[in-house]
């Protein structure tokens, strides 16, 4: 198996790349891990994914810079519908916009807009943003789960780092959440697509078993 | 604990965050009294290895004579550390430019820290912000007590290592690098760094308070009380330290069950009961 992570002048690519290797080598999944901005690439490999740190602009232009990535991008996952994975702003671009300082759309591949945390709207909490460090998964909807967290128990935390959020129109959409003076999207999936809000490469234990399922994913 | 604390805890789940700090020089973790007098505290490597598997909920890797002798990171260094983390790592020292923020990141490095160089030319705060997001840039700022006793309270910065005074207030510049687009900033007491006094409780509170970014405490802990008094005290999101965890004094799981006993939230995933 072929597993690309996209590079597309962004991120803590090779943080990414490490936890990729070690969750296949630990989990005994033979997948070869690959960075790659080159849609051959995309179109060979079987499972996508598409990490980010960064503003949401910033990303989209940067992904919508490289030569053919865009087209390549939907053919492999709207149209033959492989496993994808979106990390922070990966996870974001799939919303269909997002709004900064400067707006702009996204991927439309997951409906919902992307808006800025506002954690101390309800009463002042102090909190401080970016929302920085490990924070309690929980599921946002009772009962309802999703195969990419089979095994992984609830009540952990991951590590998230971020100043926005996913707001999925249909609220089937979103998984996982956490609470950081509101509700936060932690995860959010629709057919062969997940995305995370919390950074599993980042997430020790529960990060690289979350990526293992990934890799052993079949939507 | 404060109303104020617990209201924040009944609707906040994000915890405080514990971070073992490596002062590397030459290749080695060391650590020192007051920046001076270093003493052998092992291979980064190895001390990564260990902080992982022990829970540490980020780690920071500083050359600390980066600046001083003039000379970029030890990327290697760096890239080998990272490869046992797969926890944050933020790596700082002798950030001058985009660029070595850049390869920093490439080496392995999550977050970046940049300290004499910001004080130099704040732009470069922003520049490296716009290229790689707030969250990935952490000001390191070292401050000293100025004020004699009696006086309002006032801190300066003071940069390579500890070793150059600025004039600069410590409170108006960590207001000005937040608002440049720094995503963190970690604040070590230089009055208290090495001296397992505690930190310096007054100065974390008055630069946690005026800015909307997290602070990380750094400087002078001795015992689990102080990593406590950080959180409660000094408003901190998260306690660095060094010494006690290399030595061996406490681990990072007796560190994360005595705060949490002391009523911090704390990310306890992995350890028994």
């Amino acid at each position: 198996m072929k597993t690309i992570i996209i590079d597309y002048g962004s991120g803590n690519l090779r943080s990414a790349h490490r936890a990729f290797e070690r969750a296949a080598k630990d989990n005994k999944i033979n997948s070869q891990i690959l960075i790659s901005d080159k849609p051959a690439d995309i179109a060979a490999a079987d499972h996508i994914v598409l990490p980010g740190v960064g503003a949401f602009k910033d990303c989209y232009d940067g992904l919508s810079a490289r030569k053919g990535v865009m087209d390549a991008l939907h053919e492999a996952v709207q149209v033959q519908k492989k496993p994808f994975l979106g990390i922070c702003v990966g996870m974001q671009l799939m919303a269909t916009e997002g709004i900064e300082y400067k707006g702009s759309q996204g991927l439309d591949w997951i409906k919902g807009q992307v808006r800025a945390i506002t954690p101390n709207a309800e009463q002042d909490l102090g909190l401080k943003v970016p929302h920085m460090g490990w924070n309690l998964l929980a599921e946002n909807i009772r009962g309802r789960s999703h195969k990419i967290l089979d095994g992984i128990e609830m009540g952990l935390h991951a590590y998230f780092v971020h100043s926005y959020q996913f707001h999925t129109d249909d609220e089937n959409e979103t998984i996982l959440t956490t609470q950081y003076g509101e509700k936060i999207t932690a995860m959010v999936a629709k057919d062969n697509m997940v995305g995370t809000q919390f950074h599993p490469e980042k997430s020790q234990k529960l990060g690289l078993d979350f990526i293992a399922n990934f890799l052993n994913w079949k939507p | 604990m404060s109303q104020f604390m617990q209201a924040t805890q009944q609707n906040n789940n994000l915890k405080a965050r514990i971070i073992p700090c490596l002062d590397v020089r030459d290749g080695r973790v060391v650590k020192g009294v007051n920046f001076v007098g270093l003493k052998d505290a092992g291979d980064p490597v190895e001390c990564a290895k260990i902080y992982d598997a022990a829970g540490a909920d980020e780690l920071c890797f500083l050359d600390i004579t980066a600046s001083v002798e003039g000379r970029g990171t030890l990327l290697n260094m760096v890239s080998q550390t990272a490869e046992q983390c797969f926890m944050p790592l933020t790596v700082g020292g002798g950030v001058r430019a985009v660029e070595d923020v850049r390869a920093l990141l490439l080496a392995g490095a999550d977050k970046v820290g940049i300290n004499t160089s910001a004080v130099k030319r704040p732009e470069l705060v922003g520049e490296c912000a716009e290229k790689f997001g707030n969250q990935c840039i952490v000001v390191a700022i070292d401050a000293k007590r100025v004020s004699k006793d009696g006086e309002v309270l006032r801190w300066e910065i003071f940069t390579h290592g500890g070793r150059t005074e600025t004039g600069i207030d410590a409170v108006e510049f960590a207001i000005k690098v937040a608002d440049l687009g720094a995503g963190e900033i970690l604040l070590t007491s230089m009055d208290r760094d090495g001296t397992k006094s505690g930190f310096n409780l007054p100065l974390t509170r008055a630069i946690a308070d005026a800015v909307s970014i997290p602070v990380i405490a750094s400087g002078g802990v001795g015992n689990l009380d102080h990593l406590v008094e950080g959180i409660t005290e000094g408003h901190a999101s998260a306690v660095l330290a060094a010494s006690i965890f290399h030595f061996g004094d406490y681990t990072v799981e007796q560190a994360k069950k005595y705060m949490a006993s002391k009523g911090i939230s704390m990310r306890l995933d992995g350890y028994e009961n």
